[in-house]
């Protein structure tokens, strides 16, 4: 398989604190990977760098062949890299459908504003047959006129990837998209995860604290622990490595 | 090095000056978490009060002292923060700014409603004689007001710093800044540190008013303390120290002071000198405002149990039965009809100015619905765009002999090209950087751009012709009324067609959450340009269609004030949609004109009014009137409904339609 995102020795440092100690993975085209370690490991500051709302003091960030280095977050991701957000980043009053349709048309660059100004901006029927296949998979679809505002966290969690996924991502950067989801919803995240991987050849790269999602999800977890990449493999060796239960689980082998 | 020390010296009290208003705005964001842009006006109040006390009372100068600065200034600040900041704990920094702008229209306008408006010239000072020489020093003479200012100065930000670095309570109200959550978990009552740090920070805004009073020759509630200059230099050294240091801000001022008064010693007195003095602390400021990694940060910290916080209300959903929509659509075809009826019919001749104010205002309203309604930017110069398009117009005609209406248009596309430069410069930065450089770009027009004959003509102002277009002369005032109402329909027809389409739903995303916008491919800096052009040339055609009501502008007319005051009415009808905006330019021409009626002591009522609704943005960022509206609304849908179910109709919730602001901005 060929490699889709390369990160190589990428570090970051906040004051004193190395955010990222030099950390190198990849995931290939359409491979899902699950990303782990305890809080405060780097993960979230990972995937800013990869999504460009961070830029790494040093390494190198390769997207498809091609350094990321100087590309902007919002060309970025019409390049194929959406992601979600642990801390929501909703547009609270935008209705359910709004938020797919913006992402849909906002990844493929279109927006012009003469056509706003000929008023030839109406939703064409490709488009709404793209935003309705994302609410039936999502489950989403009685919700789809209320704004955002009015829901509850795991609808938001459910938005914010239904809105990543419109975007017709290569590569999803989920992050810990079952917090705060109540066990349906985790399930229901989960399967449209599973189902976007396997029907559009879509690569995951999946921040997760409920190990059980990540081993239904992840072909391959890489651990993060204080910055640094400290075991990778399929999923059961992983977890089985005494030092990953050291570092994640704080149990004593 | 004497002659240097010469020239130096005096800029060290004028720098004290400086540093008041920089500690203030300091020590007022980081006890309190809000950009204070009342502070001054704050500072208007007390000093207002303390020559009312001293001048009009008999009292002597330090019982009026310790009445205006240490009991009605703290109780000021204390009811500002019981009455309405304590309520918005979570609201955003920008909406916490709109906020402040109410409270610094609202207070200067109350005072003089409340004691009369008496200009009061030659007012006291507070303890030496300013006009009596001290001493001589480096062979410069120093006079009482000099000294007092820079020792009372030093003095008490002195004391403040050692009282927040050194005091329990100090710690705590740091605390309280950076994590209301955390402080509460400690057994702290963040709701008492707040109050008292409002106090704290208004008995300092007292100070600053009354040892400013001195230098001001007379008080006057439309330019408070004549404190632009000094809310320039005093934004100037809060930003250079990074909105943080006290001691910082307090260092910065006076650098600021001293080396205006070494470039007024050094550079040839002459065009350069008159150029270079007015436009250096603005350099300064818009280098810190762009360039400042420090200030950057500001905006990135945040509250780690941020999400502890209930998130801010949703604005009330516009849930309206269907059978209602036809009813309203006719109702606002009646009311143009019989607007346009009544305008050529039976309205009196200074009515009609007043309804073509208001349709002109309008336009320029329109400018703040898209960038404040729909695209979330708090922008404080709108009026000095409608400025550049009055001037522009009128500038054109006379020189080239354009027509007014292809002036007003060219006039809009030159403050399209500023409002594109401004976002351009701003590239790097957002929420209160944003805004606070697009109040230096208003104050620097007021001040610099506009002062010139090419521009603002000077004080003769500028002369805006009526249009003609072929056989059709808008001599008349009648025949103009109806032109500002076509070109207002024009306008509002292409702010709806923003709103609908895509950019106008980009812009809505924006104003949601700019990392969630960029995340999806939307290309914020150029949504930002794209925004700021248009809503500039929309103030820009607004200000020349004002120009050519009243056949000439001056530079007075396009003050910063006013940007202030226009983005606090807007918001208090409603800035998210189009409607708001012509609501609110009618209702501020409309209540001007039902003034007229009313005694004179009341004519600062008017700006008071809308303050008192731009207040409860934080709240109901729809704005009040139309979140009253939509209640009302609502409970019309509601008892529609009610009345169905009891009829036994089949679907007792027959079409109530609940949309967005994004989707919902057509209808009407």
């Amino acid at each position: 398989m060929a490699e889709l995102l390369e990160v190589a020795e990428v570090s970051i440092r906040f004051g004193g604190v190395r955010a990222l100690d030099t950390v190198s993975l990849f995931v290939a085209a359409g491979e899902a990977v699950g990303l782990v370690g305890p809080n405060g490991a780097g993960k979230t500051t990972l995937f800013d760098c990869i999504s460009g709302r961070l830029r790494p003091d040093a390494g190198a960030l390769l997207f498809d062949g091609r350094r990321l280095d100087s590309v902007p977050a919002y060309r970025r991701a019409r390049m194929g890299l959406a992601r979600t957000f642990q801390r929501l980043e909703v547009f609270p009053e935008l209705t359910v459908r709004d938020h797919l349709l913006v992402a849909d048309r906002a990844h493929r660059g279109a927006g012009a504003l003469w056509r706003d100004l000929l008023n030839m901006a109406a939703v064409r029927p490709e488009e709404a047959a793209r935003v309705e296949e994302i609410l039936v998979l999502l489950g989403l679809g009685e919700l789809a006129e209320t704004p955002v505002a009015a829901l509850g966290l795991g609808r938001c969690r459910l938005v914010e990837l239904g809105r990543a996924l419109a975007c017709q991502p290569r590569l999803l950067l989920a992050d810990e998209p079952s917090s705060g989801l109540d066990g349906d919803e985790a399930s229901a995240v989960a399967a449209a995860l599973r189902s976007v991987q396997h029907r559009r050849h879509t690569a995951v790269l999946l921040v997760e604290h409920d190990l059980g999602m990540v081993s239904r999800v992840a072909d391959r977890v890489v651990v993060l622990d204080a910055g640094k990449v400290i075991a990778e493999g399929p999923f059961d060796a992983v977890v089985g490595d005494p030092g990953v239960r050291r570092a994640y689980l704080g149990v004593t082998a | 090095m004497n002659t240097f020390l010469g020239y130096a010296l005096p800029g060290i009290p004028y720098g004290c000056d400086f540093a008041l208003m920089a500690v203030g705005l300091v020590i007022t964001f980081r006890t309190t978490g809000v950009f204070n842009l009342a502070f001054g006006a704050q500072a208007f109040a007390a000093a207002f009060i303390f020559d009312l006390l001293v001048r009009s009372q008999g009292l002597p100068v330090w019982a009026a002292f310790v009445v205006a600065v240490l009991v009605v200034s703290p109780a000021l600040g204390w009811s500002f923060d019981r009455l309405l900041f304590r309520h918005i704990p979570t609201a955003s920094t920008t909406a916490k700014v709109v906020s402040a702008v109410g409270l610094l229209i609202a207070i200067p306008q109350t005072l003089p409603v409340l004691f009369g408006s008496t200009p009061r010239l030659d007012p006291p000072s507070l303890w030496l004689d300013p006009s009596r020489i001290v001493f001589h020093l480096f062979s410069t003479p120093v006079n009482g007001g000099e000294l007092s200012t820079t020792v009372i100065t030093v003095g008490v930000v002195l004391a403040v710093v050692v009282f927040l670095r050194r005091s329990p309570v100090g710690l705590e109200m740091r605390a309280v800044v950076e994590s209301r959550r955390l402080a509460q978990l400690q057994g702290i009552d963040a709701a008492r540190v707040s109050a008292g740090a409002w106090a704290l920070s208004s008995a300092m805004a007292g100070l600053a008013g009354v040892l400013l009073l001195p230098l001001t020759a007379e008080l006057v509630p439309s330019d408070p303390l004549q404190f632009t200059s000094l809310l320039v230099a005093g934004l100037t050294a809060a930003a250079v120290a990074g909105m943080r240091s006290i001691t910082g801000a307090l260092g910065a001022a006076v650098a600021l002071g001293v080396l205006e008064s070494l470039l007024r010693a050094v550079l040839p007195s002459g065009v350069l000198a008159q150029a270079v003095i007015p436009a250096f602390p603005f350099v300064v400021l818009v280098a810190t405002l762009v360039g400042s990694p420090r200030l950057r940060q500001l905006e990135r910290r945040a509250d780690p149990l941020v999400g502890v916080d209930p998130p801010p209300a949703p604005p009330a959903t516009s849930v309206r039965d269907r059978r209602l929509e036809a009813p309203m659509r006719w109702g606002f075809r009646l009311l143009v009809v019989a607007f346009v009826v009544s305008g050529l019919t039976w309205v009196p001749g200074y009515w009609v100015t007043s309804l073509s104010e208001g349709l002109a205002l309008s336009v320029v309203f329109l400018s703040i619905t898209l960038i404040t309604g729909q695209s979330g930017q708090l922008s404080l110069c709108q009026a000095t765009f409608a400025g550049i398009g009055a001037f522009g117009a009128g500038q054109l005609a006379a020189h080239l002999g354009l027509s007014v209406l292809v002036g007003a248009v060219v006039g809009g596309l030159i403050a399209a090209g500023a409002g594109a430069f401004l976002a351009l410069l701003a590239m790097r930065i957002s929420g209160l950087l944003l805004t606070l450089l697009t109040l230096a770009f208003a104050l620097f027009a007021d001040q610099f751009l506009f002062q010139y004959t090419w521009s603002g003509g000077g004080l003769s102002g500028v002369v805006v012709p009526r249009p003609v277009i072929g056989p059709i002369d808008f001599g008349s005032d009648r025949s103009f009324m109806m032109l500002a109402l076509v070109v207002l329909m024009l306008c509002a027809g292409l702010v709806l067609l923003v709103q609908r389409g895509t950019t106008g739903r980009y812009l809505a995303a924006m104003r949601g959450s700019e990392t969630g916008a960029a995340s999806l491919g939307i290309n914020l800096l150029r949504a930002r340009a794209t925004v700021f052009a248009m809503s500039a040339g929309l103030a820009g055609v607004g200000g020349a269609m004002f120009g050519s009501l009243y056949h000439s502008v001056s530079a007075p007319s396009f003050d910063y004030v006013y940007s202030l005051a226009f983005v606090v009415v807007v918001v208090s009808t409603g800035a998210r949609r189009v409607e708001g905006a012509i609501q609110a330019g009618m209702a501020y021409a409309l209540i001007a004109l039902a003034l007229t009626y009313a005694p004179s002591r009341l004519d600062g009522i008017e700006p008071v009014l809308f303050a008192l609704g731009a207040m409860t943005y934080a709240a109901h960022p729809e704005g009040i009137v139309e979140y009253q509206k939509r209640k009302w609304l609502a409970r019309v849908s509601r008892l529609l409904a009610a009345a169905d179910a009891r009829r036994g109709a089949p679907g007792a919730r027959p079409g109530l339609v609940g949309t967005s602001e994004a989707a919902h901005a057509g209808h009407g």
